[in-house]
Parts: C-alpha cells; structure tokens; sequence
C-alpha cells in the first residue's frame, strides 16, 4: 500500500494504541511524514515477503529527550548522511528502510526518512510495541546486531559506531545524543531481507494502520471502537474503570508510576492498578491478581471515543478501557524475556501470555 | 475611600455589569443581551447598574471588561492580521514547517509566510547556530508587507537572546509601528505549540486594538474617567496597552471570570465551579482562588497551543436546551440559544426546554406561559442533568477527596443541589453574575515559565530568579508594589536531560495600583 497524506493519521493512531501509553509524541513524526510526503511524495509500503534475501534493509529513529524533541525537531536531511555513512562502510546500498518500533514516535519518523530518501518502508518492525532502550528488539535476540550506527545530527556531525553489544550501542547513543543537543537520528540493526523475515515482527506497519482506521471509522459509524481494536489484535477487555490515582516519579530517565482504577459498568466493585515505565508494563485486577505484564500490550483507550491515552494524560476522572494484546511469539522466549520481560524492570513477577491469564482459574 | 469600580462581562448572549465599592460590596447589577456592535450593548448595561447604584460617571475608579472578541475572530477567521511567522533554528526544525498543521483558511486569513532561518540554542542554552542578521534583514524585507510579526526561536524558555535581536531588526527595517510577538512571552516549552500561539497573537493585535478603541471611546462618551482594564484567561487582569500586545491571553477568559466571581461570592478558595449559562455548562477547578490551569496542549480554531489556559470542561447543557422525550429524557446538547424568549413554551413558542421544565415545576417564574409537563418528566430531566454535571465534576478533581462544589450563572436552577462527591454546595447570592463579578475583584499578575540550568546556579537562586521576574511582569502589568504576593511556584525537573535542568513556573498578582 502506499502511505499517503490521507492516510498518515491512521498509522499514527494506531501506532500510538501501539506505543502502550509510551514511545515519544507521534504527532511529531506525523507531521514530519506530512510534510517529507507533500514534498517527496507517497512512500510505498512494501511486505517483507517481497524483499531480496541479500537486500540491505536499514531501519531508522529518532533518539533523544522528549522535552527536546518537541522543541528541535530534526531538519530532515539526518537520516541522508547517515545511510551513506552506513552504505560506504558496508559496501552495499540501501534496499528500504524500516521501523524499530512500531509504537509511538518511531512508527511514523522512518515514513518521513523513506519519503526523503526515495526509498521504500518494509511493513515490519523490531518490536511489535514500543520500548525504552535500543537493544530491547527482537532482532538482538536473532544475533543482528545494532552496529555499525550512524548517528547524525542537523547541523551535519555525524558519528559511526562499532559496539560488543547492542547494550553498548544504546549507551553511546544515548551520551552521543546529549552532545548533539538532546535529539539525534540513528541509522541501525542494518540487516538482510533474509533477516528482516526471520527475526522482525512482520506485518506491523499495516496493523497500526488498520487499527487507527478501525478507531477512525467506529467513532464516524457509531460502533464500539475497543472492539474493533480486539478483533484486529486477537486482544481482551482488561478492565474498565475511572481513574482514581496517579502515582509518578522519575527515576534513571524513566516516568515511573502506579494508576489505580475503580471499576465501572460490567467491572463494578473492583479495582484495578496499571503500573508503568514510560509504557505499561504490568495490570493488576483485584480480584484475578496480574491479567497482563509485559512483554504482553496493555493499552489505555478513552471510554467514549475509543482514542489511546498515554501515560503522560493518565488523570484522576478520566473513563478508561484497558485492553491487552498478545505479544510477538518472539517475545515470549527466555531470551525475549531477558530483554523486556517483568523481572528486567524490576517487578517480581513471572510472566504468564495474556492468553493463559485470561482462562478462568480452577483450583 | 469609594474606589467603585464596574466589572462587564461581554459573553455569547448576555452582557453582565455590576458595581462594587471599595470593600467589594455588590452595589447594583444587570443582565442585558449581547449586541452585534458590542459597544451598545456595554452602554445599555453600563446605564443600567450606574443608574441602579446612584453611582455617578466621575465616582468610578476602575472599569474592567472581559470579552470574547479574540476568541469569535480566530472561530470566525475576521479581521486577522496577515503575520510574517519567523522560525529561528535552522538547520534544525526544517522537518515541519511553521503552520504545517493548520487549517488551510485559517492560515490562508493570516497570510501563509513562514519562514525558518539560522539560529537558536540547544535546551543547556548552548548555541545551536549563530542568527544570520544579513539572513534575518531580507528576510524581514521580504515580508515587508505584512501587519504583523511572530518570532520563534528554538529553546526561546531558556534563553531568548535571539528573539530579542530579532525584533530589534524588525524595529529597525520596518519602524515602530508593526506588532511584534515574541515566542517566549507567551508560550512554553514545545515549539510547535509555542510558535501556534505566538502566530495567532499576532494575527489578534489589530482586532485586539478595535475592540480596546472602542471601548476606551464608550467610555469617553460617557464622561467616564477611570482606569480601564482587560480580564485576562488566568483571572487576572491586564491594562488596555497590554491588551493589544497580548491579545491572546484573554481567550477563554470568560470562563475564568466566572471561576474568580464563583470563588469569591461563594468564598470557597479551593474548589469546582459549576458555570450554567444559556447554551453550555463549563466545569473548572479554583486553586487558591485561581483557575486551574490546563496541563495539556490545548486547541484554538484548531490550532494546537501550550499557552496557559484555564482547565474548563464545557457540556452541552443550559437553560435554552432543547429537552428531548423520544428515547428517554435527554437535555441538550441541541439549544435554542439566544432565540429562548421566542422559542421556549413559557414564552408562547413550540419548543420545549430545560427553562421550560423548571417553570412547569414552580421554581422559578419567568416567560407569559406556564407549560404543561408531567412531573415524571421534569423528574427525569433533573436526573439527567444531574448525573452529567456529576460526572464532569468528578473529572476535574484531584482526588476522590470531596470537595466544595459552587454553581453559578443565568441557569444554575437546573442544577440540584446534592451532587455526588461534594462535600457542601454552594449557591451564592448573584450567582447569575459570577462573571462580571470576578473581572470586577480581579487583580494583575505577572508570570514566568522558564527552564533553569542547575549546574549554573543553585535551586534557591533559580527560584528567586523566577520570583523576581514573575513580580516584575505583575508590575509591568499595573501591579501595586506594595501588594505583589507569589501565589503558585512550580517545579518540574526534566527527564533525560543532563546538567540538572529544571522548569520553574511562578506566577505572582497584586491589587491594581491606585
């Protein structure tokens, strides 16, 4: 399909359902791929299928501090330095570029990069969701690894870096970013279409469009826009509730808090908590004990419109569904675990799939 | 000491005016409709509470007026400046130009000239480019034309040196004459938002500029000597000069009138106020006797902006609504507006509304005709009524604390008095006048909105920076010095960012100086 000005608001809701109440601002992106498609034209989303074994795929993102993000945005032309940087030293040219993360504002930036470049955007990503740091991917887990970087900023500094790890990856990235002025754009994972169909989430471009169309054309037709997202993701209603309370605070760059919810309608006289890090990370019914952690979605959507709140907009009051959505099979291996299950974020808990939780109880 | 003053509050239907005295005391008041020319309308209402108080012309000190007139000429797109928007920060933010976003006539009424050029600061305030003054002069040739300017530059909250050198270079190739906004006097971090609003100041300054003539000239017609003064959207006040600057900052005003006059009437300082006029019902939050601020970028005209607003939730329910018995009962959000006294049955007309309802039931006696309607119905509607209000009031708490909740406005009979997750309600005597009550008692304020490098100084300094400045503004706005308190300080440190950097938001408000 081609991704076009008509339909970039779909993706970009969608990615923020995605984004699981983190992953930066989409608005950004969004308009950045406005704008790079009213100049360059639609980018063609391509199916990883059709991508050569040997073709060279280089996903793209912005990396920095929200607070600066929405204030220097990117000039545009980052991300062109630093393919070329990443193209000289691997020998080959870039085939597409692709998307780490298909929530929040990383979705839609490689649009803006893809339009820019005349390149094509593969309709896979390397989580299925959105995380915090660069290595939580599946794709470190398939051995690609983050290295050779590129890390490009506006005023034409660029930098090529050669890591161990992927986790040595994300802590330059983030110290070069700082020098750069708090934002940065990064050219990495550079990977094979053999690669792109072994060890990234296929397919997820396209979901994130169809669930933003799916919310879009619910609300226009008066149907229930949470189940229209159930349907497309094979999710379950967790819980709905007014919020009561908000705990946060910041602690190692994250926004970590606690939302507890009172039960409303079907959910009467139960509770709910909804515990975040940047993303939600683990629910809890008070009744069922945990109904969802990660790397399992939970999202938060407004009860009447069905439009994803995130995190930051949690506040006592506001009439909530919380969904939950299976994640990646990928996820759900003791390495994927390693990477981003409860125990990396510090909550002791085992991580059961949503599907299990979901099945009643028998003693 | 009389000090008699005159609030007005030029609202969608009505025009309200009362006269106070010195201490405060409610002299006289008045409800009269809205006019097209405005202007009569504020002189009939103005005729009315001087007549009605024995107050002469010469006796009034003060006249304060709150109006929806830039907020009608952004929906309306009329009388907007054509604004040359300069975005300082190239190379970076060249991915989303200014306006991008927009609706497409509004930015059509405004002009459509953008431009982004060299310049701007890093979030630590290191330089992200050296400004291009060469650049900056064609450029500001090229917009030669234009009635306006809005200047942007990028991280602007931390230093604003160079928005400052380029208005300079305004000045000096077009004159003196042409409006000027500067970004970082009106909007915070987040430069989209920021710039979205500094574009649209400048394009309110000529309308702005009307509005005020015309009210300095009714005045002048009736002999009347005092000092004049705009109600602003924090509930403060701002003088007529500083009006036409900052046009912008009395969108939404309206609703923080009525939170300030609710707040005082009621002498409830920490509360939600329930505003019920003729077509909507606005929920805000009074803090310290301030309204609320929204935490969230909020639109105007479709625009996204991160000026400060009040935080204010409007329903679809006042007393022109059109009650419904199709599918239950409902109220609203379909109203007859300012078309009550021909349409409603208890003025002879065919449709049956909230205003309605409360006549049939004896609470209140207004209109030729008493309608006849079940009292299942009216029961029903109260209901209705009831649990919306209910639910918004819940929405604007903090907490599942209760707290005092305080009704006002032309249609607060619509509202029954036990409201769940209130701890008392309140309905003060001139409820119907909150508004130009709270633009009558207001004072001035002066604000600050800026990030700080803690590295660079310690937090007490930074504060008192802040607190220095916010009172220099309340000055700047006709503060009496004697009188300046600090009555919010905020503190937000910012994440991923190194080198200790912290928002610090105060605001500070005093009497008017006499």
């Amino acid at each position: 399909m081609k991704i076009t000005t008509d339909n970039i608001d779909d993706f970009a809701t969608g990615a923020t359902v995605l984004g699981t109440g983190g992953g930066g601002d989409p608005y950004i992106g969004k308009l950045m791929a406005q704008q790079a498609i009213e100049e360059h034209g639609p980018v063609d989303l391509i199916d990883p299928r059709d991508v050569p074994d040997d073709a060279l795929v280089i996903p793209s993102a912005m990396l920095g501090a929200p607070t600066v993000m929405v204030e220097k945005m990117p000039k545009g032309t980052e991300a062109l330095s630093a393919f070329e940087a990443l193209e000289t030293h691997l020998g080959q040219e870039a085939y597409a570029t692709m998307s780490i993360e298909a929530g929040g504002l990383n979705s839609t930036v490689p649009i803006a990069v893809a339009a820019a470049l005349g390149l094509p955007l593969v309709d896979a990503d390397g989580m299925g969701r959105a995380f915090p740091e660069v290595q939580m991917v599946t794709l470190t887990m398939g051995g690609v690894s983050a290295t050779p970087m590129s890390i490009a900023d506006e005023k034409g500094n660029s930098l090529l870096v050669n890591t161990v790890s992927n986790e040595y990856a994300e802590a330059f990235a983030r110290v070069t970013s700082i020098e750069m002025g708090g934002a940065c754009m990064i050219g990495t994972y550079a990977l094979s279409g053999a690669e792109v169909r072994e060890h990234a989430i296929l397919d997820s471009m396209s979901l994130a469009h169809d669930i933003g169309e799916a919310i879009r054309t619910a609300k226009h037709h008066s149907r229930d826009p949470v189940e229209s997202v159930l349907d497309l993701t094979d999710g379950y209603e967790l819980f709905a509730g007014k919020i009561t309370d908000v705990e946060r605070r910041t602690e190692g760059g994250f926004a970590v808090g606690e939302a507890t919810l009172d039960g409303i309608d079907d959910c009467e006289g139960r509770t709910f908590t909804l515990d975040f890090q940047n993303e939600n990370l683990v629910a809890r019914d008070s009744e069922r004990g945990v109904v969802a952690s990660t790397p399992d979605l939970i999202t938060v959507l407004d009860a009447e419109t069905g439009d994803p709140v995130t995190t930051e907009r949690l506040a006592y009051g506001h009439r909530v569904r919380v969904i939950g959505m299976p994640c990646s099979p990928k996820w759900r291996t003791d390495e994927g675990l390693g990477l981003v299950g409860p125990g990396y974020f510090d909550y002791s808990i085992d991580y059961e799939p949503i599907e299990t939780l979901q099945q009643p109880k028998h003693d | 000491m009389t000090d008699y003053r005159i609030g007005i509050d030029v609202g969608g239907t009505n025009t309200d005016a009362v006269v106070m005295d010195g201490d405060d005391n409610l002299l006289a008041k008045t409800k009269t409709p809205t006019t097209e020319d405005i202007t009569s309308g504020i002189l009939s209402a103005l005729d009315v509470v001087l007549d009605d108080s024995g107050v002469s012309e010469d006796e009034l000190d003060y006249v304060m007026l709150g109006t929806t007139h830039a907020t009608n000429a952004i929906t309306e797109r009329r009388g907007l400046n054509e604004v040359g928007v300069i975005r300082i920060g190239a190379p970076a933010t060249q991915s989303i130009r200014p306006l991008l976003e927009w609706p497409d006539d509004l930015a059509a009424a405004i002009g459509n000239n953008v431009a982004i050029l060299d310049g701007g600061h890093e979030f630590d305030g290191r330089l992200l480019n050296d400004l291009d003054e060469e650049q900056v002069r064609a450029q500001i040739r090229e917009f030669a034309d234009v009635d306006a300017f809005a200047v942007t530059s990028v991280f602007s909250p931390v230093r604003d040196d160079h928005e400052t050198r380029v208005a300079e270079l305004i000045r000096e190739e077009v004159g003196d004459d042409v409006p000027i906004s500067v970004s970082n006097e009106i909007g915070s971090v987040g430069l989209l938002e920021r710039e979205n609003a500094t574009a649209l100041n400048a394009a309110l300054t000529s309308v702005a500029s009307e509005a005020a003539n015309a009210f300095v000239e009714a005045m002048d017609e009736r002999g009347i000597d005092a000092n004049l003064y705009f109600g602003q959207n924090d509930g403060t006040l701002m003088s007529v000069d500083y009006a036409i600057r900052y046009p912008i900052f009395t969108v939404a005003s309206g609703p923080s009138n009525s939170v300030r006059g609710a707040a005082y009437l009621s002498a409830v300082e920490n509360g939600i106020i329930v505003d019920v006029g003729g077509t909507t019902t606005d929920v805000g939050a009074v803090t310290e006797g301030f309204p609320r601020e929204s935490s969230v970028a909020v639109e105007i005209g479709e625009v996204k902006t991160n000026f400060r607003m009040p935080d204010i939730i409007a329903i679809g329910i006042g007393g022109g609504s059109i009650v419904s018995t199709d599918d239950g009962v409902t109220v609203g959000p379909q109203s007859v507006g300012y078309k009550l006294t021909e349409e409603a049955k208890c003025f002879g007309g065919e449709t049956l509304t909230a205003t309605d309802l409360e006549v049939a039931a004896g609470t209140i006696d207004i209109g030729s005709e008493t309608p006849d309607v079940d009292a299942e119905i009216v029961e029903a509607a109260r209901e209705y009524v009831r649990e919306r209000v209910e639910r918004e009031v819940d929405r604007m708490k903090t907490s599942a604390e209760p707290v005092p909740v305080v009704i006002v406005g032309g249609g607060s009979i619509l509202v029954p008095d036990d409201i769940a997750g209130a701890s008392e309600v309140h309905k003060p005597d001139h409820y119907e006048v909150a508004n130009a009550v709270g633009v009558a008692i207001a004072q001035v304020s002066g604000e600050v909105d800026r990030i700080y490098s803690l590295d660079e100084m310690d937090r007490e300094e930074a504060i008192q920076h802040a607190k220095d400045e916010a009172t220099d503004n309340a000055l700047a706005a006709g503060a009496d010095a004697d009188s300046v308190d600090i009555v919010d300080v905020e503190e937000v440190p910012l994440s991923y960012l190194p080198g200790n950097a912290v928002r610090i938001k105060v605001k500070a408000a005093g009497a008017l100086d006499h």
